[in-house]
């Protein structure tokens, strides 16, 4: 029988200033846990409502501006409040110093402040959406966002370049971390592959983000003060708000699915009990996309006026970034080649990311072909194929990883029976939400329409219908997390018998996260051969 | 181990011993100046598209900028960089009189550059040369002027501000230099106070002559 | 309820076969890949599920040829798309020599459709089967996109620019037309229908409208009424270039640059004359920004065009006047 620790991180400290000042990674990671949760279920709460107003051709429930403020208000807070900062701040902020065998970050208040910025930003998008919404879709392209749109794009672009600092700080705070702060042997290449992935995140992030925040300020500028930068009628492109916009955008796509994969090899390893198959092919692979990804953003604006030559590149360039997602994905096939694979629920979001990244993969190929892409770009097509990466990639992950780490954080066991349940029905409605949505791409139904011929109304319905499974998905492990910090089984120190720095200190960990600094002596995911565990 | 730095006051219990947590934060400066250059290079990449597309207009524009104002301003963002330059080896070499010297006179200097800037940001209102419905310029290239006007504003603008913060910066050192928390051991903070500092002439140092100096010689 | 409900689209441009082989080939190779992954995963957790709680994995070394085959194999496989890709795309984005030429302008949230001979249609566009038709287009206020799904042929509608898409069709009917570029609030309204129709029903269906005359005879009155004709002359004794036989050739700016005038250079020539001067003229020209209109301007630039062909000039052509590659209609 194990027992629940006396002194852990939990109980060091009562009452709301113990966490709203406090300095710990740990705690801090609970309190974006809960922004986190916070936001996706606004994020989520809006495509049920736009799911529920597509199952008609006409959209009876909603006017246009509402449908058109419902995408909008989806993408920027799914996409800047939830699917960028999830694991991360959440998982990565718990975990980088416990997986380095650290005491915190190297800067705790900076790391604080951040959570604050994140939670400014918060605000004013929120407050841009009790005050009217925007619509002028998460892209914010010019002229229609600097000139034509009258909603709330200003506070909505301010909440954007707020978030987008805290990205930044908590970046900066695991690169200084990663490189400075490991414990006593523990070299590059004895780091956990989530490390990896969470380094190249990060370098991602201090070099793409800011590149938002000043397209964001121009856009500003040229709302409130009437400057020009991409208003056609003195001269301005419109299509140069494209190149900056993506320029940050398509590596947020990495900034978003880069970390899931570091779960996954975690996972991957943990239930297989084994290490992972071409480790520093993994490892490097994390770095070819973070280099890569800031190559391909033309692939944006193969229809947009961009010149042939320049779209040859971009499609070229962005067949190669494909390939080390290629190779993540045939290193955890072969990791799990006689490997002692548990079916445990963590393993199970595991296989499901495998299964559903690699479609999202895939299907980026079509895109990537720009003779395809003519057709394809600005359809149900394009929205099936990113969903399938962001919700089949990133918050397969994220669940994945919270699932595998939640003893850890809380030193409580989920149920496993309704784990399990839950990500199967994950897993189902996934599938019939956005897979219908291929077909009705290549069909040719545009994205972002409110009303759509009617001949797309069977597929549209399979897919709201998939949605609602989807919503009950992913309220089942709310309910079940929050019975389990009072009723869950005490986990021990290493529940699922993995290795990792994390698991040798107690659940929950102490503030201090080590009774004495460990000393790394081998790789990670060094399990003992069966031999040597029987002569033991 | 002999490192008697182990109890400093200044050490975070985070960290093993301040070597490391002088490391940790001059790197961490770095990676923040990397995050500047690419906040700096998104508005420097506009600049260079539409000095392209519409260079005539660039140089006309760019000939109603005051180059003696500009030039003073960058003589006085030099010289304050080296008051800071000498503010760091003031704080290496423990002497808390220079580092509050150089600290006033670099913070002076700093403001002497907004002040000047700010007659020139006058001027520019007075001449109707803000972009908007206002503007007034030469009817042959109105239209582009606003493009470089605009980006003169934006980029002059966020200059200015980073300058108001490391002024920020600065008085907050100055407030713990005047309570003797550096010392030869510890001065870290003044260290990475010069580096922003240094990043924030730099800029102005690329701003200047794109800005003010480029087309100049011919007229066309 | 299925039996309305398409699961593939209706084809009916030349380029569409095209497409749809390049689609079948990537639904190939996904499959192929997709199965493979799905197939692997699903029998190894089943066979080396965990049988004992204590177990642990065994640990397979090397694999570096493995490495190397599985990060080779799919870059060839990325090559053949990319390259399929690029020469539909290629074929795309080149219109053939002989094209009939419609104008449309998008506007917040409908499309304006001009044809040469005058006719203007909204929301709906009427293009003869079996014949290159090119759209050139832009839009008056925000960002919008032609979109023809049966053609497999989009693009965006830039303001301030003009951008273009051909296609030929291959079959008689209607067709979807989209906008789709996010426009703002009637988005999902900003939709017609294209009409394909036999040449001869076509030819029928033009005698229809046209109540104005020819949208270059439409452009040529303009011309005379904004007065670009006292400096434009037909002569060379103008202060502003000779435009008779211009369209489609080269001409050398200010500074020595060589432009070709095309559709976009007679736009910003029109809009802002100074930014782009033929040698040889002073920039006195005034600027049209603001003063004409989007369909007005494409009147002009049509009438210009008009003047390239020798037989329907005003005035008799100087016999070194070069003419058009094309064969006369």
């Amino acid at each position: 029988m194990e027992v629940f620790p006396t002194h852990h991180y939990l109980n060091d400290g009562y009452g709301i200033r113990s966490w709203l000042l406090t300095r710990d990674h740990k705690r801090i990671a609970l309190l974006y846990l809960a922004a986190i949760t916070f936001f996706f279920f606004i994020g989520g709460s809006f495509a049920v409502l736009m799911r529920i107003d597509l199952a008609t051709p006409a959209g009876d429930l909603v006017s246009d501006d509402t449908y058109n403020e419902l995408f909008t208000m989806h993408g920027i807070v799914m996409v800047f409040f939830f699917l960028i900062p999830a694991i991360p701040a959440v998982l990565g902020n718990f975990l980088v110093p416990l997986m380095i065998g650290a005491k915190d970050l190297a800067f705790p208040k900076l790391n604080l402040l951040s959570w604050y910025i994140y939670i400014l930003g918060g605000l004013f998008t929120l407050h841009a959406l009790v005050t009217g919404g925007v619509d002028t879709g998460w892209t914010m392209y010019a002229p229609l966002s600097t000139e034509f749109s009258t909603t709330r794009v200003i506070p909505a672009a301010l909440g954007i370049f707020i978030t987008g600092f805290s990205s930044i700080l908590t970046a900066l705070n695991f690169i200084v971390t990663i490189h400075r702060m490991r414990a006593p042997g523990l070299s590059w290449f004895r780091l956990p592959l989530f490390l990896w992935s969470t380094y190249a995140t990060s370098v991602i992030t201090v070099l793409g983000t800011p590149v938002i925040a000043v397209t964001m300020l121009l856009v500003g500028a040229e709302r409130v003060f009437h400057f020009g930068f991409f208003d056609p009628k003195i001269g301005g492109d419109p299509v140069l708000f494209q190149h900056l916009f993506w320029f940050y955008s398509h590596p947020a796509v990495y900034i978003m699915v880069l970390p899931a994969m570091g779960v996954i090899s975690e996972l991957v390893a943990a239930f297989c009990r084994k290490p992972v198959f071409g480790y520093s092919f993994v490892a490097f692979a994390s770095l070819a996309i973070a280099i890569l990804g800031f190559l391909v953003w033309g692939h944006h604006l193969f229809v947009a006026g961009q010149s042939v030559y320049a779209s040859l590149i971009f499609s070229m360039l962005s067949f190669l970034v494909a390939i080390p997602s290629a190779v993540k994905v045939f290193n955890w096939t072969a990791t799990m080649y006689k490997g002692a694979i548990s079916w445990q629920t963590p393993m199970l979001y595991a296989i499901g990311f495998i299964g559903l990244f690699t479609i999202g993969g895939l299907t980026g190929l079509f895109l990537a072909a720009i003779g395809m892409d003519v057709h394809l770009t600005d359809t149900y097509f394009v929205i099936a194929h990113f969903h399938y990466i962001m919700v089949g990639g990133t918050i397969m992950g994220y669940l994945g990883g919270l699932h595998y780490w939640w003893p850890k954080i809380s030193g409580r066991l989920y149920p496993e029976g309704l784990a399990r349940l839950a990500a199967g029905i994950i897993f189902v409605g996934f599938n019939l939400t956005f897979f219908p949505q291929f077909i009705l791409g290549y069909l040719g139904m545009p994205r972002r329409y409110h009303a759509y011929p009617p001949e797309f109304q069977v597929l549209n319905v399979l897919s709201s219908a998939g949605a609602s499974i989807l919503g009950i998905g992913y309220l089942l492990p709310m309910a079940y997390f929050a019975w389990s910090l009072r009723y869950g089984k005490v986990a021990g120190s290493n529940p699922f018998g993995a290795t990792g720095l994390e698991w040798t200190t107690t659940s929950p960990p102490p503030t201090e996260n080590f009774a004495v600094t460990p000393i790394v002596t081998s790789g990670p995911y060094e399990y003992p051969s069966p031999v040597e565990k029987h002569v033991a | 181990m002999r490192d008697d730095t182990l109890h400093h006051p200044a050490l975070a219990h985070h960290f093993d011993n301040l070597e490391q947590q002088a490391e940790a934060a001059s790197l961490g400066m770095w990676v923040f100046l990397l995050t500047e250059i690419l906040f700096f290079g998104g508005a420097f990449l506009v600049y260079t598209v539409y000095r392209h597309m519409y260079h005539d207009a660039f140089v006309v524009a760019s000939h109603e900028l005051d180059v003696t104002l500009g030039t003073i301003n960058t003589a006085v963002l030099i010289g304050s960089s080296l008051t800071m330059a000498l503010a760091v080896h003031a704080a290496q070499t423990g002497s808390k009189r220079l580092i509050q010297l150089f600290l006033i006179v670099t913070i002076v200097l700093g403001c002497v550059f907004l002040g000047i800037k700010s007659v020139e940001y006058a001027h520019k209102f007075r001449e109707h040369h803000v972009p908007g419905p206002y503007f007034q310029f030469d009817v042959k290239y109105v239209r582009e002027a606003q493009i470089f006007f605009s980006l003169y504003f934006v980029m002059t603008g966020l200059h200015a501000l980073h300058m108001i913060v490391g002024i920020g910066v600065m008085l907050v050192m100055l407030w713990h230099a005047s309570r003797d928390r550096f010392s030869p051991e510890y001065y870290v903070p003044i260290e990475v106070t010069g580096l922003y500092w240094h990043f924030v002439d730099i800029v102005w140092i690329f701003l200047f002559p794109l800005l003010y100096l480029i087309g100049r010689h011919g007229v066309p | 309820m299925w039996s309305g409900t398409p699961l593939f689209p209706q084809g009916a441009s030349t380029i569409a076969g095209r497409v749809d082989a390049l689609y079948f080939f990537l639904l190939a190779v996904s499959g192929f890949f997709g199965l493979l992954i799905a197939g692997l995963v699903v029998f190894f957790a089943i066979k080396y599920r965990r049988r004992h709680p204590n177990a642990v994995g065994t640990e397979v070394s090397g694999g570096l040829a493995l490495e190397i085959g599985w990060t080779v194999l799919p870059f060839l496989i990325s090559l053949i798309i990319f390259f399929w890709g690029a020469n539909i795309y290629f074929a795309m984005s080149r219109p053939p020599d002989e094209t009939l030429n419609i104008y449309a302008v998008g506007k917040q949230w409908m499309w304006n459709i001009q044809h040469t001979d005058g006719t203007r249609e909204i929301n709906e566009l009427h293009v003869p089967v079996g014949r290159a038709v090119r759209m050139i287009m832009t839009s008056e206020d925000v960002l919008h996109d032609f979109s023809i799904p049966a053609f497999r042929v989009k693009a965006d509608v830039i303001p301030g620019r003009y951008t273009q898409i051909w296609f030929e069709a291959t079959k008689p009917g209607r067709y979807h037309l989209f906008c789709a570029e996010y426009c703002g609030t009637r988005h999902s309204g900003m939709t017609g229908q294209v009409v394909v129709m036999k040449a001869a029903d076509y030819q029928t269906w033009l005698s229809g409208g046209a109540p104005e005359g020819s949208l270059a005879s439409v452009g040529g009155k303009l011309f005379g009424d904004l007065a670009c004709n006292t400096c434009h002359r037909p002569d060379s004794r103008g202060r502003g270039p000779v435009l008779a036989g211009l369209f489609g050739h080269t001409v050398q700016l200010q500074g020595g640059d060589i432009v070709t005038v095309d559709e976009q250079y007679l736009r910003e020539s029109i809009l802002q004359p100074s930014a782009k001067i033929t040698a040889g003229y002073q920039p006195v020209m005034p600027a049209f920004q603001g003063i004409v209109s989007e369909e007005q301007l494409l009147a002009l630039i049509e009438y210009v065009k008009s003047l390239s062909t020798p037989q329907q000039q005003t005035m008799p052509a100087r016999p070194d006047t070069p003419t058009s590659g094309g064969p006369a209609r």
